[in-house]
């Protein structure tokens, strides 16, 4: 495959995972579309190009940690376990419903694939570093990453774990923000003010780096850049849009953050995500 | 009686020592009171495998997770109102609910903390760690025990909470002791009522029983180190045998070891019963003993309570 074909398959995936996200979410009638549609691109590039792992083998040593600390993002993650081979697609449609293993918020104990539970904001940086220290301390080259929302840099404890990746100097770990510039209540700029957001964490130590968190090539670039940074952690700042891909969602993303569409809805996102064919159902 | 005393957390420093030297797994986590919690040994002979996350209680906690989430065993110690108030929702989320092995070994617990004042004296904390899924809680009753509790820790698999105190405890065990999971111990027989203790306070329930022996009352005494999960077939059958329960601990009357014994009660074997600890209230700035003997966890408080019981029992 040429780097352009390959970029070509990751973007068919990213829009396959919005797919999903619509489905599921609409078959569960429950869930958080909008935030999952502004990770899609962030989430196929890492599951189909960045992470080293092994669907067959999810519990290997030296596999790369994903932590997806804004835990509410769980169906964009589910999909991409589904189409990487953890477990059969079909099985998506279970989402929130009695007795699934794919929880409302990610529950490591009952997905393979899974690292860390999540769902209440602020907790996965912290929980990113453990396993970077414990991958030196085992000299292990697997590689952490983190993606977390804007808004949930609102929490204390992000901060206090951006500390803990600087001072342990964690060039293992790279952390990644869905920079979509919402949160439940409004505009984060009109809740509370999280600017000057890069000039934060570079305050903090931290190498950063901004990219468009839609565009395939931009994040794999980026992904390469923050591994070559040595003795210092970095952060990739992935400018997106909540709801990207549905052009609704993207006009109103206040209406979408944990609203699941209804089944006209799906229909009218469906067309516009993959002119194929509406589910049977 | 002069009895030998001991701090439950030098014993706890000396067996991280100890323990660190034969695994290698295990690793050590503080928030910048690695000297009052005694990890401070353990951070000096394994530096590399000793992490001071500074105040970030938060911090700690998810750490420690992530670290055990990759096979690490993970002691994260603190202040018992920080480690079980500032970090609950860390520890629900990031310690229990994914049944990871993280040890949250705490000290300062309870009224004892002494001048520091109430917002040091954690009198809550066996409530709200107990009221978590997945959650063992130990209260060790003394340095014997406490260096089998934690020798314990290291071989259990899952989350732990295990409270001890800023000041030296008198030794029950002078014998040794070899402390389970779950399992409470009759330190001696009676056959009138039974008092049931944890930490401090259970030394103080054995010396409570010598002294009504002169009025001619027979008080069995128990050990229960282990809040959660409680050795409810100990308590049915103290019940069933003594027929009355008195429980006493350095802890609110809520939610605690006295929590815990009257839901075993009421569902199995009805009794009269009372609860000693801290009534409902914050602590304040004082000597430990003066605080004990204010906020009511003595043994004449245990006496009046058997008293009490004993009166409703016929
Ligand atoms: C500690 C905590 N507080 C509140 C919530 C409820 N909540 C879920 S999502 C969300 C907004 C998250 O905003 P952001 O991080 O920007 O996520 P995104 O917009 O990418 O979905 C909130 C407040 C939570 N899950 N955890």
């Amino acid at each position: 495959m040429t780097a352009k074909e390959k970029i070509k398959a990751i973007e068919e995936i990213a829009r396959k995972l919005r797919q999903h996200i619509i489905q599921m979410t609409c078959a569960a009638a429950s869930g958080h579309p909008g935030g999952s549609l502004s990770a899609a691109d962030i989430i196929a590039v890492l599951y189909f190009h960045q992470l080293r792992h092994d669907p067959k083998n999810p519990t290997w040593a030296d596999r790369d940690r994903f932590v997806m600390s804004k835990g509410h993002a769980a169906p964009v993650l589910y999909a991409a376990l589904a189409e990487a081979g953890y477990f059969s697609v079909d099985y998506l449609k279970t989402l929130r419903k009695l007795g699934s293993s794919l929880q409302g918020h990610i529950d490591m104990l009952s997905l393979p694939g899974i690292e860390m539970s999540t769902g209440s904001l602020g907790q996965g940086l912290s929980a990113a570093n453990g396993m970077a220290l414990a991958g030196r301390l085992d000299k292990k080259d697997y590689h952490v990453y983190c993606l977390m929302g804007d808004g949930e840099c609102h929490e204390g404890q992000i901060w206090e774990a951006a500390m803990t990746s600087f001072h342990y100097k964690l060039d293992n770990l790279t952390a990644i923000v869905d920079h979509n510039k919402y949160q439940i209540d409004g505009k984060i700029e009109d809740i509370k003010n999280i600017q000057p957001f890069a000039d934060k964490w570079t305050a903090f130590g931290w190498h950063v780096i901004q990219c468009n968190g839609h565009k395939v090539e931009d994040l794999t670039k980026a992904f390469e850049k923050a591994k070559r940074v040595k003795r210092q952690p970095t952060v990739i700042i992935a400018d997106t849009v909540k709801g990207k891909g549905v052009s609704f969602m993207e006009e109103k993303p206040l209406d979408y953050h944990g609203k699941a569409p209804t089944k006209e809805e799906e229909q009218r996102a469906l067309q516009q995500l993959c002119r194929i064919e509406a589910p049977k159902k | 009686m002069s009895k030998k005393e001991i701090a439950t957390r030098d014993v706890y420093g000396q067996t991280l020592l100890e323990l660190g030297k034969e695994n290698p797994n295990i690793v050590v986590l503080d928030a910048d009171l690695a000297c009052s919690t005694k990890t401070a040994m353990f951070g000096k002979a394994f530096p590399n495998r000793f992490f001071d996350m500074g105040i970030a209680e938060q911090d700690m906690i998810s750490t420690a997770a992530g670290l055990a989430a990759c096979g690490k065993i993970a002691f994260a110690s603190t202040f018992a109102v920080f480690g079980s108030g500032r970090a609950w929702d860390q520890v629900r989320m990031m310690a229990a609910y994914t049944r990871l092995n993280v040890k949250i070994v705490v000290t300062h617990g309870g009224i004892t903390t002494g001048e520091d004042g109430a917002s040091h004296q954690a009198n809550e904390d066996i409530a709200i760690m107990r009221a978590i899924p997945n959650m063992t809680v130990i209260v060790p009753t003394d340095g014997v025990q406490t260096a089998s509790v934690i020798r314990e820790a290291a071989n259990f698999y899952g989350p732990m909470y295990i409270r001890l105190s800023r000041g030296k405890t008198p030794v029950v065990y002078e014998n040794g002791c070899e402390f389970k999971v779950g399992k409470g111990t009759i330190l001696k027989e009676g056959t009138d009522l039974t008092i049931i203790a944890c930490g401090i306070m259970v030394e103080k329930a054995l010396n409570a029983a010598d002294a009504l022996k002169k009025e001619n009352v027979n008080c069995r005494v128990i050990d229960m180190p282990t809040i959660k999960p409680i050795d409810k077939e100990l308590i049915i059958k103290c019940a069933e045998e003594t027929g009355a329960i008195v429980t006493a601990e350095e802890h609110s009357i809520i939610g605690g070891l006295g929590g815990a014994v009257a839901e075993v009660i009421v569902e199995n074997c009805v009794v009269p019963m009372a609860r000693v600890g801290v009534r409902d209230t914050f602590g304040e700035s004082g000597k430990p003993e003066e605080l004990l003997v204010k906020y009511g966890l003595t043994e004449s408080e245990i006496m009046a309570a058997v008293r009490h019981v004993l009166a409703r029992k016929k």
